[in-house]
């Protein structure tokens, strides 16, 4: 394992992160708004399903090293977005780079590759395959993953020794040490949302995408993921998430997307998204409108 | 009631050409089917790409016997990028459909009249096997014994006392290559499925999504998988040819398909000897049903207004399908499988 990532020091990504922040602190709470250094920029990114417009998002941009939550109520096309950034579903328009590369055209596998890996909304573990073998499927530039080379153990055999150490230091970091040899299936349902995100992390991703990494997990081991996902912009990489609860928001964002109907409405940290009318108004909806009046 | 006769051909046959067709057959579906999740119901046109294109290079095209391999080889590598290109993209179902109907396009095209001055139409072929049977190194005139075995007039006798086994030398001959291929395949599958590449195979059946999304190029290993298993059929489509000395069109239907599955499942897919098990026990229970019943008969031990002789084969298939529903209500693994990896809650 060489790459840089996990072996640089903490306070070095700490004092990035640092400076994260203070360049967001300028940044206007408006849709669309330009960031300092974004390592994802997309404009004009359109999605319809027949009639429905799911996904139609003027600009956005995510800072890069930071952790940026994107919320909105259900059906707000948020899945939808994180399909088309990864490449897992077509725009009917729009362009988008990732880390100053075009990532419009790449399939989603080239951009697994490239460096923004994602979770599932419902979680995707590969259930009759062992924890371990979970981990080792995801390592990349694998050499044994050749059909050629499978055929000779002696030219992967190294490689694999090494994936194998990275991913016993993820799973004893993730608690999952001891599930090593159990089948993903066997895990309960927030051991898997725990082995999906350390499983992307076998990528040595720049950015995680995570789809609700909290739903549906107990209140214990949210505030365990939680602790995870602050974990992953100590090691440098950027998150962008997706999440209902506000309290979880405010506690480890940097800062907050909004999504309703299909279009980014408003940006800012979490204490100006917490007091944006714009925000009530889409969760509350036309309830309030009409209470309103 | 001869049982000495029913259990030593039962068993002649459990480890003979035939029971090698189906086992071949099988071990390129195990990498399709077993290990990637790939649904090939079209797994005998494989086979008659290997048979056909080693008769029509041989009879029709006059080319040499090696030649005719490679043409066998290579048709069923065509026919996997064929039907793979459209539908690996799409849904899992999709190949499913698109491989049963080309299987039944490749019967229909091999006994259609249009061609049948090559392919001989519904009668098929002959004469492409003798260049096979020349490299035999059993001798057809052999007169030998030692201790249990002997061999008289190129006829091999394992007489183990309660049973015995026999088979001609020309039989014995499709044996030895039968076999050898049988221990090359498994050696290949056996390196592949436990290497990284069997691993992302094995993703993919789990669930393809999650393998792309970490990175890995799904469409070209499912792509890899079917002509992997595809090349293997084409092999077992030579064993055919050769055991028979013939290609006929009709024996290449879904059925053929269907017992290569009944194999697989009755063995353990996704386990490396799975289909060898689960061939040698196939064909030795189905060789024991019909010379059970056929002796039955003509021992007058059942009589024939309850079962006449013509009724024997039709029963025959019968019972192997009941024990086949059996077998998934009771071991839905099959033989080698895992219960445990099947009971999981698959979400
Ligand atoms: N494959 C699809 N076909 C048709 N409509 C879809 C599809 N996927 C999502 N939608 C619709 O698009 C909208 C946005 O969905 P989604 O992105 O899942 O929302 P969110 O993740 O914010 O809850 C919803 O109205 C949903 O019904
Ligand atoms: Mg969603």
């Amino acid at each position: 394992m060489s790459d840089s990532e996990f072996e640089r020091e903490p306070e070095v990504f700490r004092e990035m992160h640092q400076a994260a922040l203070a360049a967001l602190a300028d940044v206007q709470p408006e849709p669309g708004v330009a960031k300092p250094d974004p390592i994802l920029t997309a404009s004009g990114i359109r999605r319809s399903f027949g009639g429905l417009v799911a996904v139609d998002v003027d600009h956005l941009e995510v800072q890069r090293g930071t952790i940026t939550a994107l919320i909105g109520p259900n059906g707000a096309g948020k899945t939808t977005l994180f399909n088309l950034l990864t490449g897992f579903d077509r725009p009917s328009s729009g362009k988008w780079d990732f880390d100053g590369r075009s990532a419009k055209r790449l399939r989603s596998y080239q951009v697994a590759r490239a460096g923004m890996v994602r979770t599932f909304q419902l979680t995707k573990a590969l259930t009759r395959m062992t924890v371990m073998d979970n981990m080792l499927i995801a390592a990349s530039a694998q050499l044994g993953e050749r059909m050629w080379a499978g055929l000779i153990p002696g030219l992967w055999k190294a490689q694999e020794a090494a994936n194998r150490e990275r991913a016993m230091e993820l799973l004893e970091r993730f608690k999952l040490i001891d599930k090593r040899e159990d089948y993903a299936g066997e895990l309960s349902g927030g051991q898997r949302k725990l082995l999906e995100m350390a499983r992307a992390l076998m990528l040595e991703p720049k950015m995680v995408m995570l789809d609700e990494p909290m739903a549906g997990v107990n209140p214990a081991l949210k505030q365990t993921l939680l602790e995870h996902i602050k974990g992953l912009r100590e090691d440098g990489m950027t998150v962008l998430f997706v999440e209902h609860d506000m309290d979880m928001v405010h506690e480890i964002a940097d800062w907050v997307a909004v999504m309703a109907a299909g279009q980014l409405i408003t940006e800012g940290t979490p204490d100006q998204i917490s007091s944006d009318p714009r925000v009530i108004d889409a969760y509350l909806g036309a309830h309030h409108d009409a209470a309103a009046h | 009631m001869d049982w000495h006769f029913v259990f030593s051909q039962a068993l002649t046959q459990a480890i003979g050409p035939t029971m090698l067709i189906y086992a071949i057959a099988a071990i390129g579906l195990n990498v399709q089917f077993g290990y990637t999740g790939l649904l090939n119901f079209g797994q005998a046109a494989f086979a008659a790409m290997g048979a056909y294109g080693l008769a029509l290079a041989v009879v029709a095209f006059g080319l040499p016997f090696g030649w005719g391999i490679l043409i066998g080889f290579g048709a069923a590598i065509v026919m996997a990028l064929l039907l793979g290109i459209p539908t690996l993209r799409l849904r899992a179902d999709y190949l499913a459909i698109v491989t049963i109907a080309a299987a039944e396009i490749v019967r229909r095209l091999a006994r259609a009249t249009v061609w049948s001055e090559y392919t001989g139409g519904s009668d098929g072929m002959r004469g492409f096997s003798e260049p096979f049977f020349e490299l035999s190194p059993y001798n057809p005139d052999a007169n030998w014994s030692v201790l249990f075995v002997s061999m008289d007039g190129g006829r091999l006798i394992v007489d183990l006392g309660i049973v015995d086994f026999q088979y001609s030398s020309r039989d014995l001959w499709v044996m030895t290559v039968g076999w050898i291929l049988v221990a090359i395949f498994l050696v290949v599958v056996g390196l592949l499925v436990h290497s990284p590449w069997g691993r992302v195979l094995k993703g993919i059946r789990e669930d393809e999504e999650a393998v792309r999304s970490l990175g890995k190029n799904v469409f070209a290993y499912k792509m890899q998988a079917l002509v992997i298993g595809g090349i293997i059929g084409a092999a077992a489509g030579f064993i055919f040819a050769l055991s028979r000395a013939n290609v006929q069109p009709d024996t290449f239907s879904t059925d053929f398909t269907f017992y290569f599955y009944v194999v697989l499942i009755l063995g353990g897919a996704a386990r490396l000897f799975g289909p060898v098990l689960g061939a040698a026990l196939f064909w030795f229970l189905f060789n024991l049903l019909s010379l059970t019943l056929n002796q039955g008969i003509r021992s007058d031990l059942i009589p024939r207004e309850v079962l006449a002789p013509t009724q024997v084969g039709p029963l025959v298939f019968f019972l192997m399908g009941l024990g086949m529903v059996l077998l998934l209500i009771f071991r839905p693994q099959g033989i080698l499988g895992n219960r445990r990896e099947l009971m999981l809650d698959v979400r």
